[in-house]
């Protein structure tokens, strides 16, 4: 599983990379592999707020819909809308052209409460036991 | 999720499953697989070569004697009567109120001799039901347990079935809804011309002892011609592409036959059934509500109890949807009220709080080109 070194990753399995005060967001390889094929994904518009540990989105796989969690709070700047047509992005590349959006962020603290990729990594082998 | 710490069955193809990589997740009291490869994959194996499914965890229920189709007869809506010997046909069962027990296949397997095939979560509630209305005059038993099932679907389905038969065997003698006895890769096998998906196809029934035998067999087989290992998933997303009635999704005990769209399987004439006399009533009544199918017009999947509007107003729920594979368009099942049941019939359906409009079209979504 790729984890890249460089990310903060939350435990609802999206991962951030930060640019200054800019919040990149997507969801993590593991997500998108236990989610599997990714039909569907919905985004927040430009200008939405998100906040920390709630909703922004929802991604969907033939089978089930998850709800995207946002890792930290701020302002969407960008919203990833080549998704809507390919949404299989998310599954193929997760860090690249699957990202999900741009945040401008409120409270750069927050980014304390997400892990490095090595206690990500422990997170998710101690989840699926 | 179904709860942790229920004790799941398997299949006696469960360590075949687990070697082929399988996703398993719970269903129907099962642990089955989901998927190997991916949905997607395995869905276009299915049109475009063949796939293979294990659906062991469906029931059969065997009746035999000289009253066995009489009763069979008496339990399912359409006309067992008429069944010759290596006959299969579809069927609802129904409650005396009209509404659905079951939707099945009922076997013509000898002179005397009967199968009902039923749904995996159904087992127990079918068997209580069936067994309650059950005379001396035949035997019945449920043998669930000791029987296996693999579905081999696809138009490469037949030419790989036809190499596991000593002598070159020929399918052409199991027609559509037909089914014979054959030798397949050395086990004994009722080979029916039967499916879920809409393509050519078979459905295996063996011992559930020789069902990994027989998976290998076909697997090895079929590799070359782009046969794969499937799961649920492609199995939901093809049934739902010829809006397939999914028992549990789109029929259950509060909705009826007729409303249901299967009123091609009920048969008046033919004599007295459980449920007849609501059934002619409903339709002398008129169907108030219609089960149809619809594709987005706007972004969004509809999906099970998603609510549908009809000029704003909840009129309707969905029962099934998913994004299809082969169309690439998100469809869905779902009853609407009969007076905008048309197809091309405007509808709204409620995704997460927002109404996106959706259109009735002709069903099956999917057709053969």
């Amino acid at each position: 599983m790729e984890l890249p070194s460089g990310l903060k990753y939350s435990r609802e399995h999206e991962w951030v990379r930060v640019e200054g005060n800019i919040a990149v967001i997507g969801i993590t390889d593991f997500a998108q592999s236990e989610l599997g094929d990714v039909v569907y994904v919905e985004l927040p518009e430009v200008g939405t707020e998100v906040e920390a540990n709630n909703t922004f989105g929802v991604v969907e796989s033939v089978k089930a819909v998850s709800d995207l969690f946002a890792p930290v709070s701020g302002v969407v700047l960008e919203a990833n809308t080549t998704l809507e047509d390919q949404p299989e992005l998310v599954n193929s590349e997760p860090y690249e052209d699957g990202w999900m959006i741009r945040v401008e962020m409120k409270d750069e603290s927050e980014l304390n409460d997400l892990l490095e990729a090595d206690s990500y990594r422990a997170y998710i082998e101690e989840e699926s036991g | 999720m179904t709860n942790a710490d229920q004790e799941l069955r398997r299949t006696s193809l469960y360590e075949t499953h687990k070697a082929a990589g399988a996703k398993m997740v719970p269903f129907a009291g099962y642990e089955m697989p989901v998927q190997y490869t991916g949905v997607i994959d395995e869905h276009r194996a299915v049109r475009e070569a063949a796939g293979l499914f294990d659906v062991s965890h469906m029931g059969e229920f065997e009746a035999r004697g000289r009253e066995a189709g009489a009763f069979i007869h008496k339990m399912v809506t359409n006309n067992v009567r008429r069944l010759e010997v290596g006959g299969v046909l579809y069927a609802a069962m129904c409650r005396e109120a009209g509404g659905i027990v079951d939707d099945l296949t009922v076997y013509r397997l000898d002179e005397e001799r009967y199968m009902a095939v039923v749904n995996a979560a159904n087992i127990e509630k079918d068997w209580e039901w069936m067994a309650s209305h059950h005379t001396e005059d035949c035997a019945f038993e449920n043998v669930s347990d000791e029987t296996g099932l693999l579905a081999l679907q696809g138009p490469k389905a037949e030419s790989i079935l036809a190499k596991l038969i000593p002598g070159g065997g020929d399918l052409a003698d199991v027609p559509y809804y037909g089914a014979r006895y054959k030798d397949v890769a050395g086990c004994e096998v009722l080979v029916s011309r039967t499916g879920y998906t809409g393509e050519d196809g078979f459905e295996l029934y063996c011992k559930s002892a020789d069902a990994p035998a027989l998976w290998d067999a076909l697997m090895s087989e079929g590799g070359g011609e782009g046969l794969k290992s499937c799961g649920l998933g492609a199995r939901d997303t093809l049934r739902t592409e010829m809006k397939y009635a999914l028992y549990g999704n789109d029929i259950d005990e509060s909705t009826h036959p007729l409303e249901a769209g299967l009123g091609w399987v009920v048969k008046y004439k033919a004599g007295d059934f459980i449920g007849r006399e609501k059934l002619l009533a409903l339709r002398a009544e008129g169907i108030k509500r219609k089960l149809v199918g619809f594709e987005m017009v706007d972004r969004g999947i509809p999906r099970h109890g998603a609510p549908i509007l009809v000029e704003g107003e909840v009129a309707g729920e969905v029962t099934s949807g998913t994004m299809s594979p082969s169309l690439g368009k998100a469809i869905g099942i779902g009853y609407v009220p009969a007076s905008n049941a048309d197809e091309g019939a405007a509808l709204e359906i409620d995704i997460r709080g927002k109404a996106r409009r959706a259109q009735i079209v002709k069903t099956p979504f999917y057709r053969k080109s």
